[in-house]
Order: structure tokens, then sequence, then C-alpha cells
């Protein structure tokens, strides 16, 4: 368990001694606020209520969540620290999950300094504060969902672009799998049952349910079980490439 | 203390990088793992540490398989992998501290034990600084520090002088002698004079497999320079000296060189003993005898150069 904080710490801290947390920080307030206040129309709404706000965050993820996720393995492989990494007595799971842990947490710092949203929000009117916190939590583990996948991917190579590339390609194949645009390319030749599994998958539907303001356990689990495997596949490509 | 037991390493159906490699190393010894680029010392150092998987063999340390117990045997390892790699980012004082806490050494003796590193490596005026702004050498010492924080039983070093100053290559050699009649160690390198001045034993390695394997004393044994015999007398009779030592009975061959860039009277011969036998003191009353003046006179004990071009490309010469 320390040993998986040891790695958690390291990792964390590497965030902000390098300029890049700072400029992905910068960079995701500064699109929250635009696809919110300018995109979303969230003062000509008037509604208070944090829909708009949310309504963007698979598509800010779509980008900036493998931007994260790709140094995680990639950067390790290249650098040659992989090899410190996996021979210091550290058991592989401890690794995997430390490692995604920080990244994720600093996910959770970006999404945290949002909160001057729910000031103004709070400010103005009088939301529905357990929606708007359903919402966060939603956020939080689909951003935890993409970072997983982001993960695994930058696991199989020790170049940052192409782990960032497929990573991109992957979360969008999962962020429209619901949308009736890809339903209607499928239903003309699958049948239902594929179908409702296809749409299963789909990053939005599920998080659409959580910004409604109902936690309902099977978004949940659904998140966390894409985590769970993701990470699994993470571990086992690791096991692979020390095969050879 | 290590024992490496038949270890084959193959990457894909065609390459096989190691094959079939097996020793034991014990407590107090310092073993030299020699071979050229590609002959496969990092493949079997990375294999002895857990990075690599083996297609087949294992290795045990102090009794514990690294197949078997991979974390056990991590435990008892110290390891510097080839050029050192280290989080660029960290300083060496918060690199030491998450290897110390990866390690689970306990929090009253981390200070002391980064401390006792810190000042084998000679590292102390570095340590605020950022790994990626380090010299060559302090960052190849920032490696060593890890690998020896924890005290290990037993260490790996793939190539631990490479691309050291002779300074520094000197405080390098110093240290894993002064820290080796308390562990088992392996160091790759393919400097010949590191392996004279640091090992007690040297295998040589090639295409994977083991092509030489003793003291580097029984090594230069097997070397054609071997007992024999460089002397320098001067050029005019050089002629006569040729004849005189071809004629003599223990004398193989004699090879001359004149020496053009110093004072042109000088000529340097070798005579090459027959079958490796002792030759100086026969050599030496000889030419006293003569009365020849000699200017250099000794006995060679072999070059380990020559072993290893020899092992490892069939070449003898
Ligand atoms: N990951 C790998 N995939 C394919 N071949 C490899 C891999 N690692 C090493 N090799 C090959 O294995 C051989 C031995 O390499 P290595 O152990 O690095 O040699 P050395 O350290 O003695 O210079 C080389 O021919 C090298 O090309
Ligand atoms: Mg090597």
């Amino acid at each position: 368990m320390n040993r998986m904080l040891a790695v958690f710490r390291r990792e964390f801290m590497g965030y902000f001694s390098t300029p890049l947390a700072y400029i992905f920080i910068v960079i995701f307030l500064f699109l929250t606020g635009v696809t919110t206040f300018y995109v979303g129309g969230f003062f000509e709404a008037g509604q208070a209520h944090l829909q708009v706000f949310f309504l963007f965050h698979p598509w800010l993820y779509l980008f900036l969540i493998p931007a994260i996720a790709m140094r995680l393995w990639a950067d390790e492989r290249k650098s040659g620290t992989i090899e410190l990494l996996l021979t210091l007595p550290v058991p592989l799971w401890a690794a995997v999950l430390g490692k995604y842990l920080a990244a994720w947490a600093f996910t959770g710092v970006a999404l945290l300094l949002t909160f001057p949203v729910w000031l103004t929000v709070n400010y103005l009117g009088d939301p529905d504060n357990g929606v708007i916190l359903a919402g966060y939590i939603g956020s939080l583990l689909m951003a935890g969902a993409y970072l997983a996948i982001g993960a695994c991917i930058s696991a199989t190579t020790r170049n940052q672009v192409i782990a960032f590339v497929v990573t991109v390609v992957v979360c969008f194949l999962f962020t429209v799998s619901g949308l009736p645009i890809v339903l209607d390319f499928f239903s003309a030749w699958t049948p239902q049952t594929v179908l409702a599994t296809i749409a299963s998958f789909s990053f939005l539907t599920h998080f659409d349910a959580i910004t409604d303001g109902v936690i309902d356990l099977r978004d949940v689990v659904f998140f966390a079980s894409l985590i769970a495997v993701w990470l699994f596949a993470n571990g086992i490509v690791i096991e692979m490439k020390k095969a050879g | 203390m290590i024992e490496i037991l038949n270890l084959v390493k193959r990457f894909g159906p065609t390459i096989t990088a190691v094959d079939g490699i097996s020793f034991h190393v014990g407590k107090g010894e310092v073993l030299g793992f020699l071979g050229p680029n590609g002959a496969g010392k990092s493949t079997t150092m990375k294999m002895i540490t857990g990075f690599l998987a083996p297609t087949a063999g294992t290795v045990r340390v102090l009794g514990c398989d690294i197949r078997e117990d991979p974390i056990g045997t991590k435990e008892k390892i110290g390891y510097l992998p080839e050029g050192a790699p280290a989080y660029p980012d960290m300083t060496p004082r918060e690199f030491l501290q998450f290897i110390a806490d990866v390690r689970r050494i306990p929090h009253g003796s981390q200070t002391e034990l980064i401390a006792l590193a810190v000042r084998r490596t000679e590292l102390a005026s570095v340590m605020e600084q950022p790994i990626d702004t380090l010299s060559k050498g302090f960052k190849r010492r920032v490696g060593l520090a890890q690998a020896i924080l924890h005290d290990p039983p037993v260490l790996i070093m793939d190539e631990p002088t490479d691309g050291l100053d002779p300074n520094q290559k000197h405080a390098v050699r110093n240290l894993i002698r002064r820290m080796a009649p308390e562990k088992a160690i392996i160091i790759s390198t393919h400097i010949l004079e590191e392996v004279d001045a640091i090992c007690d034993r040297a295998i040589i390695i090639d295409h994977g497999k083991i092509v030489a394997d003793g003291t580097p004393d029984a090594l230069m044994a097997r070397s054609h320079h071997h007992n024999a015999v460089q002397i320098t007398l001067d050029s005019e009779i050089a002629k006569i000296a040729e004849e005189a030592f071809l004629a003599m009975p223990h004398v193989a061959d004699v090879a001359r060189h004149d020496l053009p860039d110093r004072t042109a009277s000088l000529t340097r011969f070798t005579l090459y003993p027959k079958d490796g036998q002792r030759l100086v003191d026969e050599i030496g009353a000889f030419t006293r005898a003569r009365g020849w003046s000699t200017h250099e006179l000794y006995a060679e004990l072999g070059r380990l150069d020559e072993v290893f071009r020899s092992v490892t490309t069939g070449d003898t010469q």
C-alpha cells in the first residue's frame, strides 16, 4: 500500500514540477468558461443550474484527457525510467494504480478549480446544489474512464503522439456510441440486442443520466467497471512487453 | 549468492539475445560481464533484475527465485540500468526519497541511508538541482546512489563508468571495490582495463553464449602475449640481436618495431615464448652476458583485449 502511495506521490508531484500542469489547468478552465458562457449561453438561459457547464465536459475531455494520459507510460518507456520502476520491489498493480490515481487526482484538481462557476450560479440564483454535486461526481467518473483508456494505450508505445491519437479515437468511439447518428448506422443491419449493447457503452448516455441529478448505481458501476477493465488491460500490456 | 540458471531470451522467432547462460556469483566477488555490443549483456541483466521475463531458465538471488517471488528478489538487488535512467524533473534528494519510500526503508533510517549513499557517491553539491540539469557524471552517480541506497546484498550495474571522465571512473571503481567484500556484484563493461582494476572474475559472452570465464589473470594467460618479453636495444645491434633471439630454443617468434618518433637509434623487440613459458630471466641473462645495453626489459602478463578479440571473433592475432 505505501508502495503504491510512493508511486502516486511521485507521479502527482511530477505534474506540478513542469509547466505542463499549469498549461493544462489554464486551458481547461478557459475552455470550460468559453463553452459555458459563450457557446452554451449560460447567462442568456437565465436558469440557475449548471447543465450547460457539464454539457461540454465529454467533448473537452475527449482531447484534454488523452493529453494527460499519453505520457503516463509512454514517457517512462522513452526515458528508460520504466526499467527503474519495474525493477524496484513494486507490485505491478501498485505501479499501475499509483500512476493512474495520480493522473485522476490531477484532473480532479483541475475540475475543482472550476468552482468560480459554481459560486457564480449560486450568487445569481438558487440552484439545486445536490444536482450540481452529482454533475461533478459524474464528470470526475467520466474523466476517470477516459484516463483509464489513455493509460492502457500509453503503455503500448514509447511514442506519446501515437498514444494521444489512438486514445482520442478510442475515447471518441466510447463517447458517441449512444448518439442516434451512430445507432442509425448500425440499426439497419444489427439485431436490437447488439444495438442496445453498443448504446449502453456510451459515455454520453451514462453521463447525462448522472448530470440530471440522479446518481443511479448502474451508471456508477458502468464507469467503475470500465476503469477496472482498462486498468487490468494496462497491467496485461506491461506484462506482455516484459515477456518481449 | 546469485545463481543464473540456463537463461534464454528470445525476441520474436528469429532473435536469440541470450542463449543458455549459467553462472554463480558468490559473496565478495566482483564479476565483470564482458562482450561486444549486442552480445546480450544488458538483456541478461534485465532478466536478473526482473525487467524482462526469461524465455527459459531462471535467476535466484539468495535462494529467492525471480519468477516465483519477484518482489522478494527485487528487494535484495540494487540495479543500475544502462544509461542510469532517473526522473528528470526530480532533484536527487526527491528521487532518493522516492526510492527510499518505494523500498519501504523505515522512516527512522531513511535520512541516514540517503546521507550515506550521497556521501559514497559524492552527490552533496547537487542535491537540490533537477536531475535533467546535471552533467552526465552526476546523473550516473545519482543512478549509483539509487542502486546502493538500501545497502543491497547484490548489485547489478550495467556499464557503471560509461561516459565518465578518468577521475570519475576512478572514484566509481573505488566505490565498487570498497563495497565488494560485503556483496555479490556484477558489472558489465567493455572497458577492459576496468576488469583488471576491479573484477575478481570475468565472463565474456558473445551472441548470447559464454565464451570465456575465469580470473583476469587466467584469461590473460590465454593471450598470445602471455609471458612475452618486451626488450628495447640500440638499433645498431638490432640485426644481430634479432638473429640471436630467433636462435634461442624457447623463443617461438620475434617481432621488431623501430621507434621512429623517439631517438631514432632504438629498436623494440617482442619475443614470444614457446608454449607460453616464462622467458624474461633467460633473455635478461642472455643480453647481460653479451654486454648489450637494454633500455627496457619486461615480461607481459598477457593482453585482455587480445583474448577478448580472439574469443569473440575467432581472430587469434
Ligand atoms: N526489445 C528487444 N527487441 C528485439 N531485440 C532486442 C531487444 N533488446 C535487445 N535486443 C537484441 O538483443 C541483442 C542483445 O542486446 P543487448 O543485451 O542490449 O546487448 P549488449 O548489452 O551486450 O550490448 C541485440 O542483438 C539486440 O538487438
Ligand atoms: Mg548493453
